[in-house]
């Protein structure tokens, strides 16, 4: 049996978590590509952890200090009125700092590559920083910006020790298709599991080659 | 393109929104049974929307105490409702003991094994390379299993083949997909008809062990205490009890 309510709360949750990531990464990610500030290879750093520390260890933090037994978590309880883990909230905070470096390490590598000298002649030519980073920056990063929003959306899809330790298996809550496969095998449905994970190994592989087209055209196509 | 993207997000917060099922934590011996139960109990409850995470007690029990919004609690061991009664998460008053479990050993039909003769002592044998138990931190068969093995003095013998899953769910298909060559699981699983088509069993005598005691709660702040109390109720009841009886639970020893 395909389960299809994972499946929307999968792609809802992946699609909201890299909105955030979008949000919130790219005033990093540009910040980073532009200080001269030594100490920033510790923020990389940090921004980077979740690409090698075991998902069981981000799970475990963000159960603990967003769950009732800190003082974080409970004036957060009291606050939304229900505790934050073994919800779908939750599962977006937790998925943020697991998809991370998957956002902010293309963001801060397409920032890199802009000419300096371009953002300066459209400063000096009247734009203002604000105006002078959507016309010119954004327009020539936009391969890596969009490489990090597809990176981190199809990271999270595929998110499994972080969602069970944070989400539980709540079916419609926070059972996403990775979860949905390890309970479809431990009830011995492995006709349900199978036609799951080959659906998830097709949309991956989809999101993937549509990410690389899109380089590749920018790459190779007309200057714009 | 912005206003796109509100209609997006609107339709994903309305959509989480829509219907608020009763959420039931059961332990996992209680897969198939409890599957049945509920089937039965929606027939004359159609208005109910009864959700079912299972796992293994211990894991459940340690999701309630970190907040997971659980309205009813099936436990494998009674010690795990309690507590949550002492901790305050769940209503002692709404606590029973539904059942009493039993321990098996469980080998694929291909396997030779003469369980009936050998008993506990076929895990010896050089053929088992691997046995599965459920984790025994976490999950009451796993608990069992290792009292039961203790019992016949095996655990030494037997710890270097032992693979541990999760809950006694995951360790029967570990058995069952032939990972293991012989598991100790719960009856109840090994009557499912999925694992009845597949292998055979053994109850392993429950002289001298601690018995199985299952028992269920509903939560303190449980949103949908009447859902969970009817769910309760059933299971109670003859007809609830009867569908359990089906997958070898036994009735609960009287209260003390």
């Amino acid at each position: 049996m395909m389960d299809w309510s994972a499946f929307w709360l999968t792609a809802r949750l992946a699609f909201v978590t890299s909105c955030v990531l979008g949000a919130l990464g790219l005033p990093l990610a540009w910040w980073l590509a532009r200080t001269r500030w030594r100490g920033r290879l510790f923020l990389e750093a940090i921004v980077s952890l979740p690409l090698v520390l075991p998902p069981t260890v981000i799970g475990f933090y963000v159960l603990v200090l967003l769950g009732p037994r800190t003082a974080f978590g409970a004036a957060l309880e009291r606050v939304l009125g229900h505790p934050l883990p073994f919800t779908f909230t939750g599962l977006v905070v937790a998925s943020v700092l697991y998809s991370l470096p998957f956002a902010v390490q293309p963001f801060t590598g397409a920032f890199r590559a802009i000419d300096l000298a371009l953002l300066e002649a459209a400063r000096s030519a009247g734009a203002t920083p604000w105006r002078a980073f959507r016309r010119v920056a954004i327009p020539m990063a936009w391969p890596g910006l969009l490489s990090g929003f597809i990176l981190s959306f199809a990271h999270t899809l595929g998110e499994f020790g972080v969602v069970l330790m944070v989400g539980g298996n709540i079916p419609g809550v926070t059972r996403t298709v990775s979860v949905s496969i390890y309970d479809s095998v431990q009830s011995l449905d492995y006709a349900g599991a199978g036609k799951t994970a080959a659906l998830l190994l097709v949309v991956s592989f989809v999101v993937l080659s549509v990410t690389y087209a899109l380089q590749r055209d920018f790459r190779l196509g007309p200057g714009r | 393109m912005r206003l796109l993207l509100f209609a997006f997000l609107g339709l994903f917060t309305s959509l989480s929104r829509a219907g608020e099922p009763v959420l039931i934590a059961a332990a996992a011996d209680l897969k198939f049974a409890f599957d049945d139960v509920l089937a039965e109990f929606s027939k004359t409850h159609p208005e109910l929307e009864p959700k079912v995470t299972y796992g293994s007690s211990g894991t459940l029990t340690q999701q309630i105490e970190n907040g997971a919004p659980f309205d009813l609690f099936l436990s494998a061991d009674a010690k795990l409702p309690r507590r949550l009664i002492e901790g305050g998460q769940a209503d002692k008053a709404s606590f029973f003991l539904y059942a009493q479990g039993h321990l098996v050993i469980w080998v694929p039909t291909a396997s030779k094994l003469d369980l009936a003769k050998l008993g506990l002592r076929a895990l010896l044998e050089p053929g088992v390379r691997k046995v599965a138990i459920a984790n025994p931190e976490v999950a009451p068969y796993g608990a069992a299993a290792m009292a039961a093995l203790k019992g016949a003095g095996l655990v030494d013998a037997v710890k270097p083949r032992l693979v541990l899953g999760e809950n006694v769910a995951q360790t029967a298909q570990f058995v069952q997909s032939g990972a293991a060559d012989a598991g100790i699981i719960s009856l109840s699983l090994a009557l499912a008809p999925k694992m009845k088509a597949d292998g055979r069993h053994w109850e392993i005598p429950a002289d001298g062990l601690p018995p199985i005691e299952q028992g269920v709660v509903i939560m303190t702040k449980s949103a949908h205490r009447a859902g969970a109390e009817a769910i309760a109720k059933y299971l109670r009841s003859e007809r609830g009890m009867a569908l359990l009886e089906r997958y070898g639970f036994t009735r609960p020893a009287p209260a003390k």
